[in-house]
């Protein structure tokens, strides 16, 4: 089989280190460019199943403000992204939110949960 | 209930001010009061709902409110007041605050140690001078962030961003989990100015095109941005004629830099480093300003929120060290003043236990010239602490008199001593 080189950047932090992977059909050969192990991981995930965190608001009910932040407790399958905001926009919450709530268990049967990422107190409590 | 006086109060409550004074009161302050003008404790945190945050302190990948979160609870915790929903509007180099709040109206306070952490403010379409009408539609990616994720409401439906720093880029993904199209990022200088990792997760991900070397020429739109006028730009900053192109929008959003919040420091006399636009500060994040402190974006502008948080624990331990010496010394000083035809008396404050060592020579000038024999009496109150004669004063020869040993006692009892020049 023959070999192809791709071009990533790793995201994994804010080094962004440039990376060039060197794979044969699905199987990674070999990872250059990256600055440590982490590299490397983020290569073979980024080309078999590429994930991202991600963050969005929910409508919270008689809160101090009407949205409370969440976020998915670890990366989601990149092409399920925008099912994901889809489902998050169907829900409404009732005040106080509690910082690390579930908000939706297993979303989209991904074995993810969405969780709550503040507290966002009722009107009229204080915290 | 608010106190007169504190020993560490801390403008701001940023990750800056909430780190510092978290410090303050674990190295040992006793009354920290933390000032903040929005109606909840985190900064401009609170609206960076994505994630990034805390790599370096938590070891963890933690959304803004997240990280903001686990300092809010340790502060509430420590019984550190707060004062929210109020403006800070008025600092003297004497570190006298003068605050309004909804809940305490109008007061003044005083602290031992003042920590600065007010972070910092966008660059707006004014400081860029950006040709064109001014319709509705232009924000600073800031604001449209703030009304995104705190306040539930979008500015547009299609949008332009200017410059591609973090925020802007940040702004692009967002806006397209909401709905918006992102037609475009400008960026004017030949490089990406925010991380590589924001280009990728928030730019490429979602196929929102950047274009390097590229400005806004100008805006089009009456009532509303109707479109923007782009440009490419040459080496020289120049834009070069014919490579305008017309994007259809209806909001432009800004990301063209943070400046230093430094109003109160400048009312404070804090000397500001013109490179920066924050105050200069020494190793313990002193200003120029004995006993003010500052921390954070007020400094200078960080890219990433653990290292104002390091900045911010450096400052509050140090303000707190500070206050506890200068508390100290709070009921060991006098004030020397100038009494009947005295202009004043050097030196202004005196350390009570000085007369263990030594006498203390005061010196003066008088305001009107006696041309007859006189008193220079010291004076706590209507008790005489000393008195030396004179055969005459005159405004342009300075009058000397020691405090002697002897007075240890009397000025023990003394808040504070004047010295009056008088006929005998
Ligand atoms: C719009 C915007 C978005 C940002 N997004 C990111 C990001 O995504 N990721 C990142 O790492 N960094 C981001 N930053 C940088 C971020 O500001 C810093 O990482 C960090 O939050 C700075 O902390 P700070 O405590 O110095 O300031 P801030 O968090 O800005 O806190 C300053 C506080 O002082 C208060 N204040 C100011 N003046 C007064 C006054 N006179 N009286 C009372 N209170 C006052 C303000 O209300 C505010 O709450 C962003 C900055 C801005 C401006
Ligand atoms: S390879 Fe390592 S250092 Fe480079 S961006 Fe990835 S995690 Fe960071």
């Amino acid at each position: 089989m023959t070999q192809e080189q791709k071009k990533l950047i790793c995201i994994t932090c804010p080094r962004g280190c440039a990376l060039v992977v060197t794979v044969e059909g699905e199987t990674v050969i070999k990872t250059e460019g990256n600055s440590c192990k982490r590299g490397v991981d983020y290569a073979t995930g980024e080309l078999k199943d590429p994930r991202r965190m991600v963050t969005t608001t929910v409508r919270v009910k008689g809160g101090v403000h009407p949205l409370a932040p969440v976020y998915t407790e670890s990366p989601i399958p990149k092409p399920r992204i925008f099912d994901l905001l889809a489902e998050v926009r169907k829900i409404e919450l009732t005040a106080p939110v509690k910082f690390g709530d579930v908000v939706i268990e297993n979303v989209l049967g991904t074995g993810i949960n969405v969780l709550a990422s503040r507290n966002i107190p009722a009107k009229s409590e204080t915290s | 209930m608010l106190k007169k006086k504190y020993d560490v109060i801390v403008i701001g409550a940023g990750p800056a001010g909430l780190a510092a004074a978290i410090e303050a009161k674990k190295t040992g302050a006793q009354d920290v009061l933390v000032i903040e003008r929005a109606q909840e404790l985190g900064g401009i945190l609170q609206q960076c709902i994505h994630n990034g945050f805390g790599l370096q302190t938590f070891k963890k990948d933690l959304t803004g409110p997240t990280y903001a979160q686990r300092f809010i609870d340790e502060l509430a915790g420590l019984h550190v007041d707060t004062l929210l929903d109020a403006m800070a509007l008025n600092v003297t180099s004497e570190r006298h605050v003068y605050v309004t709040s909804q809940s305490s109206g109008f007061v003044e306070l005083d602290t031992r140690a003042l920590v600065l952490a007010m972070g910092c403010r966008e660059r707006t379409r004014a400081q860029i001078a950006l040709p064109g009408t001014r319709p509705a539609g232009v924000y600073t990616a800031g604001t449209a962030q703030r009304f995104v994720n705190i306040e539930g409401f979008m500015p547009g439906k299609c949008f332009v961003i200017l410059g591609s720093g973090d925020i802007g880029m940040i702004m692009a993904r967002r806006l397209t989990f909401e709905g918006a199209k992102v037609e475009r990022v400008l960026e004017i200088m030949p490089f990406l100015t925010g991380l590589t990792r924001n280009y990728v997760q928030c730019l490429l991900d979602y196929d929102i095109p950047l274009q390097l070397h590229h400005t806004v020429k100008r805006i089009i739109g009456n009532d509303r941005v109707e479109a923007i006028e782009s440009v490419q730009i040459d080496e020289h900053r120049q834009p070069m004629p014919g490579t305008e192109e017309t994007i259809p929008c209806d909001t432009l959003l800004l990301s063209v830099g943070l400046i230093p919040e430094n109003e109160l420091s400048r009312k404070a006399g804090v000397a500001l480093d013109p490179v920066t636009g924050g105050p200069f500060v020494d190793e313990e994040m002193q200003t120029s300003v004995p006993g003010i402190f500052a921390a954070g974006n007020v400094v200078h502008v960080y890219d990433l929120v653990d290292w104002v948080t390091q900045a911010g624990l450096l400052c509050g331990r140090n303000a707190a060290q500070y206050a506890i010496t200068a508390r100290k010394h709070d009921g060991r000083r006098v004030r020397m003043k100038a009494g009947e035809n005295v202009r004043y008396v050097i030196p202004h404050i005196l350390d009570k236990e000085s007369l263990a060592e030594s006498a203390q020579l005061l010196q003066m000038r008088v305001t009107l010239p006696i041309e007859a024999p006189v008193w220079v009496e010291v004076m706590n109150g209507e008790e005489r602490v000393t008195r030396k004669a004179e055969l005459y004063v005159r405004p342009g020869e300075m009058v000397n008199i020691d405090l002697p040993q002897s007075a240890y006692d009397a000025v023990q009892r003394a808040s504070e001593l004047s010295v009056r020049v008088v006929r005998r």
